[in-house]
């Protein structure tokens, strides 16, 4: 413990090496975020590929500049399929993943415990560098010639028998994956030793128990996936037979695989989005959260619980046997139970509150409805029978998206608003922010109703081309356009992060006067160390307290 | 109370109603399509009650408390431990109560669509990249499925390279193909239609462009092409050899 208090001073001026070699939590934090924009950025030019080339029937011609194939050497489906690929593949493991237990989960966590930093901070800075390493290894997809173009999923035969570099994806999931193991080992011992003196379970933050529970998801499930992908590159370079059933091989057992980690996987991103906006919530309403215990135990262990039993509910129309598809029917079902316990948590504590709005708290509120979209668009996705029709549609996309694509991705940019007087010591709540807040609300909704709407009319999932389905074109215009939208409202909160950084207005070590550690004991933004003197809380201290 | 005996009857009736619907013998055969449009209307009410409940109070509570007081805090009196349990439980009961509810719908609509009417006509189909092939009772092969309106129709369906799925829409069922497996849908045409059937499982380059057409005819039209394809495919088919779909027997 002592080793990490005997950081160097806070440095004079700005030295590249010793950001690159940084074993500061904060600054480790900061670098994730980098990371993971640059990432929501290249992934978000590749959405607007889509959307194009979706916008109208036949080819756009265009397709193949976005996947850097300035010669057109590959058709138009083939670019877009990578372009799908490289989307979902970036924008789930090198965005949402390390933005919200990379970013958020590293400047926040020790922070909120009291924490001078976290328990291994070498093994968090060799995390950085694993999911860097991740990121170069993803954008190789653009200089390759045989580009990866097997969807984030990589399903086998076809990943297997597709000319297209499968290996490409599997080390990339095995650098991010390594990453995320390191990191769950980090912060599980982090938060299980490192609490202030006096601060028990029941008083941490709910920012912290969702960081918890959403790193033990990911040392269970990860190696799960690395398994799977891992047996993909036997059978594809070294021509084993797992999934190949001519010879002995299971056709399905990758995707049992795969979902046994990918579902538990939206929970990683869900749970720490959902740990945001109740942090959120509560500081500007001015309230402690709403039945903290049943949000605790019964919402975020709850999901814990179940998260692994209900991975066939991606496998509803995959053949498995009949009885199973509604066990796990069920189950997936069941997951209402503790949701809605912190759902129900996070609408109470507004309750009699003293609500004030800042930018943060907007992108909150939009995340409040958002949450209701996506989760009640997920209960005909949860029953089998519904799904029969539902499933592989663009409803399938649309619901998750409203939970992925916005609200979890809402939670993350309402997190950089709220803390950003926390890390820069300005404010980010610029008219320009404003303006990027509407343009990214509009412009979401413009995209996703649309595509509900043909979901439910059959519009299936991964086509670049429809022209079966002539009456759906308008609803893709419309979508097309909503994305264009979104892409304005995202470089304009990208530009005002970068103008308040440097010329926002100077705020207070605490200007939305919350009583959570990181506010109420360290200065803005926090030195080596973070806390000037040791923290110690009482018994009856929670991050919450505001009536005392 | 009377909520509370309306949710007991809710719990027992979701519990006992599953494996009742489960085991019951049908000798009306439910057409699996509008059987699938009735439950979306009804699970459609569903949401949007729940919806309703949660966006109308946030909605309200977020107008109701807002201050422009940065000094001001909130009001709420800390739980009892009575109230938090009620707030947990009370709340899980009827989550519950409604997923239960949703699965016993969910579960006796996946009995009409797994249950195969033995009066069924059973084709065979072959997912290939990228297209579809249909052989009919007789042997005869096409790349269209053309089926007689009124008879229940059960496709035994695999592929021979990689993952494909079958995707009725406008009869609103799907089910995977894959190689080294057999797997089935079926459906009823109650009505002449003409329609398309799509490949929703990604399969590669073509599969934006892998679909065949299903077309619901007349009994008697649906006969006299069958003997028509018979014809020509003792002249155009010979020497092809066994295929899969073949071996499928």
């Amino acid at each position: 413990m002592t080793a990490i208090t005997d950081h160097a001073p806070a440095p004079a001026g700005f030295r590249i090496s010793e950001w690159i070699f940084t074993t500061d939590h904060k600054r480790i934090g900061i670098l994730y975020l980098i990371g993971s924009l640059a990432a929501l950025t290249v992934a978000g030019v590749m959405a607007l590929g889509i959307r194009i080339e979706q916008g109208a029937i036949g080819e756009s011609g265009l397709m193949n500049y976005f996947v850097l194939d300035f010669g057109k050497n590959l058709t138009t489906a083939t670019a877009y399929n990578t372009a799908l690929y490289f989307h979902g593949a970036a924008m789930i493991l090198a965005f949402l993943i390390p933005g919200l237990t990379g970013f958020a989960a590293n400047y926040l966590v020790p922070l909120m415990l009291g924490a001078p930093d976290v328990a291994f901070p070498r093994i968090n800075a060799l995390s950085l560098w694993l999911f860097w390493a991740g990121i170069v290894v993803a954008l190789l997809t653009f200089v390759v010639p045989d580009k990866p173009d097997i969807m984030w999923t990589g399903y086998p035969p076809y990943s297997i028998v597709t000319d297209a570099n499968t290996a490409l994806y599997v080390f990339t999931v095995h650098l991010i994956g390594f990453s995320s193991i390191l990191g769950a080992v980090n912060f599980l011992v982090t938060i299980i030793y490192m609490r202030a003196p006096g601060m028990g379970w029941n008083q941490m933050n709910m920012f912290v128990w969702t960081t918890f529970a959403a790193f033990m998801i990911q040392i269970v499930f990860v190696p799960v996936l690395a398994a799977a992908v891992t047996l993909l590159l036997f059978d594809k370079y070294l021509n084993t037979g797992f999934f190949d059933p001519s010879r002995g091989g299971d056709v399905l057992l990758y995707q049992n695989l795969f979902w046994f980690y990918s579902h538990p996987a939206v929970y990683v991103i869900f749970l720490p989005a959902m740990g945001l906006l109740y942090e959120i919530v509560a500081t500007q309403a001015k309230n402690p959260i709403f039945n903290y215990k049943a949000a605790v135990y019964g919402g975020i262990v709850g999901i814990l619980v179940i998260t692994g039993e209900v991975w066939v509910h991606h496998l509803y129309i995959a053949g498995m046997p009949d009885w199973l598809r509604i066990g796990m029917m069920v189950t997936t079902l069941l997951i209402s139970v503790p949701v809605g316990l912190m759902v129900i948590s996070l609408w109470g504590t507004l309750y009699k509150g003293a609500i004030t709005y800042n930018v943060a708290m907007r992108y909150v509120v939009v995340c409040m409805f958002l949450i209701l979209v996506g989760g009640l668009t997920g209960i005909p996705l949860a029953i089998t029978s519904m799904t029969v029709h539902l499933s592989e549609t663009s409803f399938v996309h649309a619901h998750f998206h409203f939970i992925m694509g916005m609200m979890a991705t809402y939670a993350l940019f309402a997190a950089v608003y709220f803390w950003f007087p926390k890390i820069t010591g300005r404010s980010a709540d610029s008219r320009l922010a404003k303006a990027a807040f509407w343009c990214n609300l509009a412009g979401t909704q413009v995209t996703f109703w649309p595509l509900f709407m043909i979901g439910v009319r059959g519009m299936p999932r991964r086509y670049w081309n429809y022209d079966m389905y002539p009456q759906f074109e308008p609803y893709h215009q419309v979508a097309t356009l909503g994305a264009f939208i979104t892409a304005v409202g995202i470089a304009l909160m990208i530009v005002g992060w970068i103008v308040s950084a440097m010329r926002g207005p100077k705020v207070g070590p605490n200007p939305w006067k919350s009583r959570s550690l990181e506010w109420t004991h360290a200065e803005s933004p926090p030195g080596p160390g973070n806390f000037p003197k040791p923290v110690t809380v009482s018994q009856t201290w929670t991050p919450y307290d505001y009536h005392v | 109370m009377r909520l509370r005996h309306g949710l007991a009857a809710w719990l027992i009736g979701a519990l006992v109603a599953g494996p009742a619907l489960a085991a019951e013998e049908r000798s009306v055969i439910i057409n699996p399509t509008t059987a699938w449009n009735h439950a979306w209307n009804e699970i459609l009410i569903d949401l949007f009650v729940i919806g309703g409940v949660f966006g109308l109070i946030g909605a309200w509570f977020l107008v109701k408390y807002r201050t422009t007081d940065e000094n001001a805090v909130g009001a709420a009196e800390p739980l009892n431990l009575e109230k938090a349990l009620a707030w947990a439980l009370v709340p899980a009961a009827i989550f519950m109560a409604d997923d239960f509810l949703l699965s016993a719908k969910g579960w006796s609509l996946w009995n009409i669509q797994r249950s195969v009417p033995p009066n069924a006509l059973e084709i065979k189909v072959l997912a290939t990249r990228w297209n579809f092939e249909f052989e009919y009772p007789n042997g005869a092969k096409d790349i269209d499925l053309i089926v007689p309106v009124g008879q229940p129709v059960v496709l035994r369906m695999t592929a021979n390279d990689v993952i494909h799925s079958f995707g009725l829409n406008e009869y609103r069922l799907k089910e995977d193909i894959m190689p080294g497996r057999i797997t089935h849908l079926w459906f009823l045409p109650d009505k002449p239609l003409e329609s398309k059937v799509v490949c929703v499982e990604f399969c590669g380059h073509g599969h934006s462009e892998m679909n065949s057409s299903v077309k619901a005819v007349p009994k008697a039209d649906y006969d006299a092409w069958l003997a028509s394809k018979t014809k020509k495919r003792t002249s155009l088919l010979e020497g092809r050899g066994a295929t899969p779909a073949v071996a499928l027997n």
